[in-house]
């Protein structure tokens, strides 16, 4: 397990994937720094928490579009599959390496928070209650696109549905209010990622989001075992 | 390690890629899977190995049932698919010191891979990058992956594709070498190739078992001693072609032309697969001619399916 987590991870830094997914994080999230945070000469970082849910959208298909579609195609799972390891253990080696640079990535707010910590007291439970909030969204975005990654030998088209669907999931309580029927606009109420993810900008940690947001991310692992397993008996 | 093999069979929808295959293999076999293109070769060995599940049957490995004890099981096998599963953007150290991770070997790292990599030449090219090595060498650093954790069983698909002559060669005595010490299932569309490297041959067409004999009666018993080509020096080759004409028994005889200087070559067919060498011999040498070649014509795949074909539906009873 550790092999693969290991292999997976150098892969980001071995083609320019990894240092494009940095950028994305550093240069997005320093743009809301700016002028959410310095320019208004304000030390709240709601502004650079809130805006992140977007920068993880962009940032997140890119991440995991090749984590299996690109093994099947070169057929190097032949060489995981057919070595002792599980296939739990393969599937969350991937989703364990991709967990690891998104939260470098996101790491980076973290930096912020010391520069403001020269001018002000950062309120730090707040900061880490957000920082944790990041990182759960991230890890089930993350499994979502480790899911459909598995579906198919092809990264872009993995990119590109890995988009749609986070992007569904994460604004569908925006898409909820183009619903003139009110259930249905319920249900997508309540689907969103978004919403549940303001909680934590805001500041309020709850129990019920971060399960929301840890059995998303289990179902989606587990289903990509699934789809997995089913392969070889089909 | 013994394999054993009971009644696998693998349907891809309607389609049956594998049809209830047995065979039993004993330790320090080297077998050869032998069969056109797409006749389940490589599906036999992905279920083998685990990559597949078989949608019947049985598949054990040293007495051990690959789908209830998959990692022991996948422990003992080095496997060499089809296409080498390689990481392209690894160097050939870093890629063999991955899959010695993967397949979590107690064996002295550094000792254990570079004895690998000088067995199959690849010492010099370890600290490349895989994506720049030649087709020739990837292939061989396919091969140092399934050696890596030396496994008992070795499985190679189709080892040989895809190299020249010479590395086909090195291969070959490679394979032969390493059959001493394990036990070998390799898969080929050539005939020649299984022969020059197996113990003993499994012809497999459309999913089934057709033929499973040792290496040596297969060719025997589909070599037909009844088509000779014959080189004679002479000085012209109408009077030869009248003389081999006459031989009582000859049903056929064929011009080849001239493959060497002063020479010339015919393809003699006998009436009942009787053997003419010993006349053939006798009357070229009573003319004072000079006899260069005789050799029975060597069954090619092809005719050995025919001849099985054959065989097998003149038993059944079905054309």
């Amino acid at each position: 397990m550790t092999a693969i987590f290991k292999r997976e991870f150098k892969s980001f830094f071995t083609t320019p994937l990894g240092y494009v997914i940095l950028i994305i994080f550093n240069l997005f999230s320093g743009i809301y720094f700016w002028f959410g945070t310095l320019y208004s000469g304000s030390v709240d970082m709601s502004y650079v928490y809130g805006g992140f849910s977007m920068i993880v959208l962009s940032a997140m298909p890119i991440i995991t579009m090749r984590l299996l579609s690109e093994e099947r195609r070169q057929k190097t799972d032949q060489a995981l599959l057919t070595a002792p390891v599980s296939l739990f253990g393969i599937v969350f080696s991937k989703f364990l390496a991709a967990l690891l640079l998104y939260v470098i990535g996101i790491s980076v707010t973290l930096l912020y928070s010391v520069v403001l910590a020269f001018v002000a007291q950062p309120a730090w439970n707040y900061i880490l209650g957000n920082y944790l909030g990041l990182l759960l969204l991230g890890a089930s975005l993350l499994s979502v696109g480790l899911f459909i990654s598995s579906i198919t030998e092809n990264q872009l088209v993995a990119a590109i549905v890995s988009y749609a669907a986070m992007f569904l999931m994460l604004m569908s309580d925006t898409i909820a209010n183009l619903f003139p029927v009110q259930f249905i606009s319920t249900i997508f109420y309540y689907l969103s990622f978004q919403t549940r993810y303001d909680y934590f900008v805001s500041g309020v940690v709850s129990v019920d989001k971060v399960m929301f947001f840890v059995s998303t991310t289990a179902i989606f692992i587990f289903l990509t075992t699934r789809v997995m397993e089913k392969r070889r008996w089909s | 390690m013994t394999i054993e093999v009971k009644n696998l069979t693998k349907r891809y929808g309607q389609n049956k890629a594998v049809d209830d295959i047995s065979f039993e293999i004993k330790e320090g076999e080297i077998v050869g899977f032998l069969g056109p293109n797409g006749a389940g070769k490589t599906t036999t060995m992905n279920i083998l190995t685990g990559y597949l599940s078989a949608s019947e049957g049985v598949a054990k490995i040293g007495g051990k049932d690959i789908l209830e004890e998959p990692y022991e099981v996948k422990k003992m096998i080095g496997y060499l698919p089809e296409q080498p599963p390689l990481y392209h953007q690894m160097t050939v150290l870093e890629y063999l010191n991955f899959i010695y991770d993967l397949k979590r070997v107690k064996l002295p790292r550094e000792e254990h891979i570079e004895s690998i990599c000088k067995l199959v030449r690849i010492d010099n090219v370890a600290k490349r990058v895989i994506s720049n090595l030649s087709k020739g060498y990837k292939q061989r650093v396919g091969i140092a992956q399934a050696l890596v954790g030396n496994p008992p069983v070795l499985i190679l698909d189709e080892p040989t594709v895809g190299l020249d002559p010479k590395q086909i060669i090195e291969i070959r005595t490679l394979i032969k070498r390493l059959g001493e010490s394990h036990t070998v299932i390799l898969s080929s569309h050539i005939l020649s190739e299984v022969q020059a490297v197996c113990d003993r041959i499994i012809i497999i067409n459309q999913g089934k078992i057709v033929a499973d004999s040792p290496a040596r009666d297969l060719t025997a018993s589909f070599g037909s001693i009844g088509t000779l080509t014959v080189r004679v020096k002479a000085s012209d080759e109408e009077s030869v072609f009248r003389m081999l004409g006459k031989i009582p028994g000859v049903d056929k005889v064929e011009t080849l032309g001239c493959k060497e200087t002063g020479s010339f070559d015919y393809l003699v067919t006998a009436k009942d697969d009787s053997d003419l060498r010993n006349e053939i011999v006798k009357r070229v040498l009573e003319r004072g001619w000079q006899l260069l070649m005789i050799r029975a014509q060597e069954a090619t795949l092809e005719e050995i399916f025919i001849g099985l074909v054959n065989k097998t539906s003149g038993k059944g009873g079905k054309k």
